[in-house]
């Protein structure tokens, strides 16, 4: 294989990686958007979505598809739980007090799951999903997974936007983004509203837990480095903004396997953070966000 | 004090009397708590377990206190004070065990580097508030911990096994001298202008606080005792490892401060205290614990969100009312156990 090939190898395995980023991004960047809240538990609802998977073609030998979508529900309904027991009843606390009750969802779910299923990885049965290695331009690799994950992670992220865009829901959505209290005076319910928001968020999390175990091993604490990455994924394309997410998820997917590639692969975990640094310093609204006073 | 005027020239001559007769009780206090654990481990009467739990729940104290500075009385949120700690730990370890300097210059050392972390994290993400800040301060962690594993020089992923130096006299007084300075600190002009900017950052700045330099000093000093913690916590547990300091343990030291009460010095050593003995009580069954302490957590955040003590100060004229003064600020120190 010459450079070039390597490139695009390289190129091509990012993207997969970046579709997972972009999947849990997303609804980071919705719960911030909404709430004004980093959901830190949100890596473990992507850990949930990746063991009910399991659990379903494992132990239930149910088909992929089935399991995929039934996972992506059960976490679905977890998000609403989460937000329903314990981020409501602090929404007029101050905002530091739900950022630590989301601390805490985050060890409880992480500690739960090491005792309900013991902290030992697991593997998706073998023959869960067909295999099949694509071969193109001059040894260039991609499996059948691979395609899979950019399918999902397309089709979920166009829904996505056309959802928030063209529905009466996602309108709410965006209303209680802009403005809650104004929205609420305009008669949305802005509790269904957020509600959904964790609901849908949680869905695209399920999806991008599923796909991870076809190729990864699963454990209860397999969601905490993701889900951090996936933040500064959001933060990178302007928190709050949902096409910000899915491009800052596959620019870190992409970064990541460059760095990798360039013989750095033991300081892959630091880009991430080194970048949130960065942005952080230099715009921290972010590649898409436009920059706001902050009012006194 | 309204009913007393300060009519009785008597009682505010005898006044400058009772700030060292609280001293003189707080040192004799201090000088028992120790002098008996001492006695009493030494003896063998404290199996070793329990003196590890006591030594632990020291540097917990310092911990959380150096914390709580911070986070509590500046309001500045820090998801990152294990890295604080572990700069501490590494490079005292590096001045004594690979360079062979005596202890408590490592230590110190440690402390200053430690210091110097927070100086060069807290200058340019002070410009960041809330949530900006607490995933910065986390991902500098992240960072630190990555830089350990890859560095061969301080045992890569494995880490070091420094010598048993420091022990339970060490870590006491070091935990006494923490929280009396801290406690000083924040009873000055300085800890005013950190509550102050806590309150309202933006008025702070409107009257005058120099707000950047008061959260820069916080961090510095409070990074400071972290390394002192760390540089304990290394040179007692013979062994630690870049994973020993990692986000996970600063939200652990996160949990003690907020269950004791943000803000409140005193909440934080009845926190630190308070979660350790749990800790070593329920050590047979570590998964179960930390789900009872994360369960702990979100219910203290959703029914008493101030945490046990919320801010709330002991004072030692609470135990013994002739030593309250009559005009108003005087306090003695006392929270010490």
């Amino acid at each position: 294989m010459g450079f070039f090939q390597m490139l695009v190898q390289q190129l091509l395995n990012g993207l997969s990686q970046g579709a997972i980023y972009a999947l849990i991004a997303l609804g980071y960047t919705m719960v911030y958007g909404i709430m004004r809240l980093i959901n830190f538990a949100h890596g473990d609802v992507y850990m949930v979505g990746a063991f009910c998977g399991f659990f379903l073609t494992a132990d239930l030998h149910w088909p992929f598809p089935a399991a995929l979508v039934a996972s992506m529900l059960l976490t679905s309904l977890l998000g609403m739980i989460i937000e329903r027991a314990a981020y409501r009843p602090l929404w007029n606390a101050p905002r530091l007090t739900m950022l630590i009750t989301a601390i805490g969802v985050s060890l409880f779910l992480e500690n739960l799951f090491i005792v309900l299923v013991s902290p030992d990885p697991r593997t998706y049965p073998a023959g869960v999903l067909p295999q099949h290695t694509f071969q193109f331009f001059g040894g260039v690799r991609f499996t059948l997974n691979d395609v899979l994950f950019w399918g999902v992670t397309a089709v979920l992220t166009f829904g996505l936007q056309f959802f928030v865009q063209n529905t009466r829901s996602g309108q709410a959505m965006r209303a209680v983004s802009f403005d809650s209290d104004a929205a609420s005076l305009m008669g949305i319910d802005v509790g269904q509203t957020v509600s959904l928001t964790f609901a849908v968020g949680s869905f695209l999390a399920g999806a991008a837990g599923v796909l991870i175990g076809t190729v990864y091993q699963i454990d209860p604490l397999m969601g905490i480095m993701p889900g951090l990455k996936a933040f500064v994924a959001a933060v990178l394309g302007g928190i709050g903004i949902i096409p910000g997410a899915v491009v800052g998820g596959l620019i870190l997917g992409e970064v990541e396997s460059l760095v990798s590639w360039a013989g750095f692969s033991n300081y892959r975990d630091a880009v991430a953070f080194i970048i949130l640094i960065l942005i952080l310093l230099v715009r921290p609204s972010g590649l898409f966000g436009s920059t706001a006073k902050e009012k006194v | 004090m309204a009913t007393q005027p300060a009519k009785i020239p008597a009682r505010t001559s005898t006044a400058a009397l009772y700030p060292w007769r609280s001293m003189g009780i707080s040192i004799l206090g201090m000088v028992v708590v120790w002098g008996v654990v001492q006695w009493l481990s030494q003896s063998g009467v404290l199996n070793l377990f329990i003196t590890q739990t006591l030594v632990i729940m020291g540097i917990n104290v310092i911990l959380a206190v150096s914390l709580n500075l911070i986070t509590g009385v500046t309001g500045q949120l820090v998801l990152g004070h294990a890295a604080f700690m572990g700069l501490g730990c590494y490079f005292a370890a590096i001045l004594t065990y690979k360079m062979g300097l005596p202890f408590p210059v490592g230590l110190i050392g440690g402390g200053l580097v430690a210091g110097l972390g927070g100086l060069v994290i807290g200058l340019p993400t002070l410009r960041l508030r809330g949530d900006y800040l607490a995933i910065a301060t986390l991902g500098f962690g992240e960072i630190l911990r990555i830089v350990y594993q890859n560095w061969d020089y301080v045992g890569g992923a494995v880490g070091m096994s420094p010598p048993q130096l420091a022990n339970w006299t060490w870590v006491f007084w070091l935990a006494v001298l923490s929280v009396l300075i801290i406690w000083h600190l924040v009873d000055s002009s300085h800890g005013r202008a950190l509550q102050a900017i806590r309150e309202n950052e933006i008025a702070a700045e409107a009257v005058g606080v120099a707000t950047t330099r008061h959260k820069v000093t916080a961090f510095i000093i409070g990074a400071f005792f972290a390394g002192i913690a760390g540089g304990l916590y290394g040179f007692y547990n013979y062994a630690f490892q870049p994973s020993s300091f990692d986000f996970l343990h600063s939200f652990n030291i996160l949990v003690l401060v907020v269950l004791g009460g943000l803000g409140s010095i005193t909440g934080s050593i009845v926190g630190a205290v308070v979660v350790t003995a749990l800790q070593a009580a329920l050590q047979s069954y570590p998964y179960i614990q930390n789900v009872i302490f994360a369960l702990l957590l979100i219910l203290m955040m959703l029914f008493r969100r101030q945490g046990l003590l919320g801010r709330y100060e002991f004072h030692l004229s609470m135990i013994f009312p002739g030593l309250r003064r009559e005009e108003k600020g005087g306090h003695s120190d006392g929270a010490r156990s």
